[in-house]
């Protein structure tokens, strides 16, 4: 058994996602292989060849992996695919966007944002935003599966695989990336960090949400949002916690002003401790929180900001 | 230029749905059944490419048990000209749903393809991509905004990071996210109209697809359920709570 892992990356560092999915690709049991593609991508390539568990780095260094648009990288894992067993990605915007593709071309039904292995051929993974667990037995000779990589611990550092590097694949050049406009922060990534204080239609405005950036500056925490305040321009789209945006699970998730409809629930239940800042006491939010606070976020932001000092 | 829309039907995104208890599944019985809300949104997108006089015919698909007419009927009350029903009581997989799509878009020869990003039952964001594949056609998932520029497709797509713009040749697949438009209700009269318009109905296998599943569902369970937690008195009271915890400082 040997398994492919497809590396996230920004061409410049390895993404922390991607040691998670090593760590379900090797309860696949076998050998795995990490593929690097991008441009300009050798200290990406370094820092995958440490990920403990990992035997053969591969790069593919070219010009048009630079983005990973889905048409050249599901070509090129396609090249690669009769040598492994299993395909693995993370459930991130790119995995979700090349990985079926390739799994289509493969004739493989995949296996989407699995959240634990029972075995080689057999996963667990949330449908209805997360309200049920399936276990399902793939029957595909090869598989193909992306990882939400909450619910893995990174692989550790210490390892020390080979590089080589290989050719590019054959482009189908069916588009072309233009642009790319990127939310720039200071802050952690909203899944990557162990806080997050996320905001929702409650705050009302764009500008309101300084107060959460104030308090997540102390803590060290990322912002997040639900998808009113996204739909309400009040941030940008990649701020969207939930069924549909992005799957968290920090130490303590601190939501303000947000209800806690089950397509937001889906994003952050799984984290260690919830807490709710609601002035409406039945707020479903409060059925999930650890700690819940009924008061006007006006109110209370505030004065948390002051008593975390 | 043709559109074809793929509409599935699922459980309302306002349900709370339930296991069943002996595990085989989700209990569908009496549940409220609405289209899926990303499947509006394209349908959506297609209709006003026709008000702008872009598209000249919008085809309604939908796969699955014989109440998905009624999902095609609300795809037509919003617009749509016409409808497909592939009628199939098996749960079809994205794979098959694809494969059956393909030998469709083979039929009617539409320039554009519109899908949800996600079926919200399954959870699987694969068809379109799957569908882009076995075509060979460029895709653009994730769509927050579609242009046209000469005979290409200007895209803007929500990604992790922000907003990435992609120029697809034609035809192309696109799924939808959730801030492309937003859907209309269809009004009476038009919900009237549509009563009239044509469905086609079909099986997988006019197509020639075998929708054999190939992921076996061995059982479905109930997510861990959080312990209830406690309401605190003031700011203070929270944060107290929260270093004792050991979650902050
Ligand atoms: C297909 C689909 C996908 C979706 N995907 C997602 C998703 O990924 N993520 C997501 O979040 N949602 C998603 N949704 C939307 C979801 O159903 C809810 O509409 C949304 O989460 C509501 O956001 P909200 O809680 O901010 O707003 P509301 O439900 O309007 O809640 C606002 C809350 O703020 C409180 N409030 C108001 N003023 C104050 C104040 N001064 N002080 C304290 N509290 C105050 C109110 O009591 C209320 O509880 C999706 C919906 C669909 C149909
Ligand atoms: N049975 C079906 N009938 C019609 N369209 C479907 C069906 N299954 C999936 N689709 C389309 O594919 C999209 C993505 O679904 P999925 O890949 O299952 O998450 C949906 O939003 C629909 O547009």
């Amino acid at each position: 058994m040997t398994t492919l892992v497809i590396a996230e990356h920004n061409n410049q560092a390895l993404n922390d996602a991607t040691a998670k999915v090593v760590t379900a690709a090797t309860k696949l049991g076998g050998d795995v292989h990490v593929l690097v593609a991008g441009q300009g991508v050798d200290a990406v390539a370094a820092a995958a060849a440490k990920l403990a568990g990992v035997s053969k780095v591969l790069v593919a260094d070219d010009a048009q992996y630079a983005h990973r648009t889905a048409e050249p990288l599901a070509a090129l894992v396609v090249s690669l695919a009769g040598s492994y067993d299993a395909i693995v990605a993370a459930a991130t915007t790119v995995g979700k966007n090349f990985a079926p593709r390739a799994a289509a071309l493969l004739d493989v039904q995949q296996i989407s944002e699995i959240i634990e292995v029972d075995s080689a051929d057999t996963f667990k993974r949330p449908i209805y935003a997360g309200n049920a667990i399936q276990t399902v037995k793939s029957t595909d000779a090869k598989k193909v599966i992306t990882v939400r990589t909450t619910t893995f611990p990174a692989a550790a550092q210490t390892g020390s695989a080979s590089i080589e590097k290989i050719g590019a694949a054959a482009n189908p050049g069916l588009s072309e990336w233009v642009s790319e406009n990127l939310t720039k922060s200071d802050r952690p990534e909203l899944t990557s960090a162990k806080i997050i204080i996320s905001g929702g239609r409650g705050m009302q405005s764009g500008d309101n949400f300084h107060m959460l950036d104030k308090i997540a500056d102390k803590l060290g925490a990322a912002v997040g949002a639900s998808r009113a305040a996204v739909d309400a321009g009040f941030v940008p789209n990649d701020y969207q916690v939930g069924q549909t945006g992005k799957v968290v699970a920090p130490e303590l998730y601190i939501a303000v002003g947000i209800s806690g409809a089950i397509q937001h629930l889906a994003g952050m239940k799984d984290s260690k401790v919830i807490v709710a800042i609601n002035k409406d006491e039945e707020a479903p939010i409060f059925q999930v929180a650890d700690y819940g606070l009924v008061a006007d976020l006006f109110q209370a932001v505030p004065a948390l900001e002051q008593e975390l000092g | 230029m043709k559109v074809l829309v793929p509409v599935k039907r699922v459980v309302d995104y306002n349900v709370k749905i339930r296991v069943k208890s002996d595990q085989t599944g989700v209990d569908l019985a009496n549940v409220k059944m609405s289209m899926n809300p990303f499947d509006e949104i394209a349908i959506e997108e297609a209709v006003r490419l026709k008000e702008a006089g872009k598209a000249t015919e919008v085809i309604a698909v939908s796969i699955g048990v014989a109440q998905s007419t009624e999902t095609i009927r609300t795809a037509l009350a919003m617009g749509a000209d016409r409808g497909i029903l592939v009628k199939s009581d098996e749960t079809v997989e994205p794979l098959a749903v694809a494969k059956i799509l393909k030998a469709i878009v083979e039929a009617e020869k539409p320039d554009l393809v519109v899908l949800g990003k996600q079926a919200i039952d399954d959870d699987s964001n694969q068809t379109g991509q799957m569908l882009a594949a076995l075509l060979g056609w460029p895709q653009g998932t994730f769509a927050s905004k579609v242009e046209f520029e000469g005979d290409k497709l200007l895209l803007t797509r929500e990604i992790d990071g922000g907003l990435q713009t992609l120029k697809l040749n034609m035809p192309a697949v696109i799924t939808t996210d959730l801030r492309l438009n937003e859907p209309r209700y269809a009004s009476l009269p038009n919900i009237m109209k549509a009563k009239k318009k044509p469905i086609d109905e079909k099986t997988p296998a006019d197509y020639g697809v075998d929708v054999t599943a190939r992921l076996q569902v061995l059982k479905v369970t109930e997510p861990p359920q959080r312990q209830a937690g406690i309401k605190v008195e003031s700011v203070e009271q929270l944060v107290a709570k929260l270093k004792e915890a050991g979650v902050i400082g």
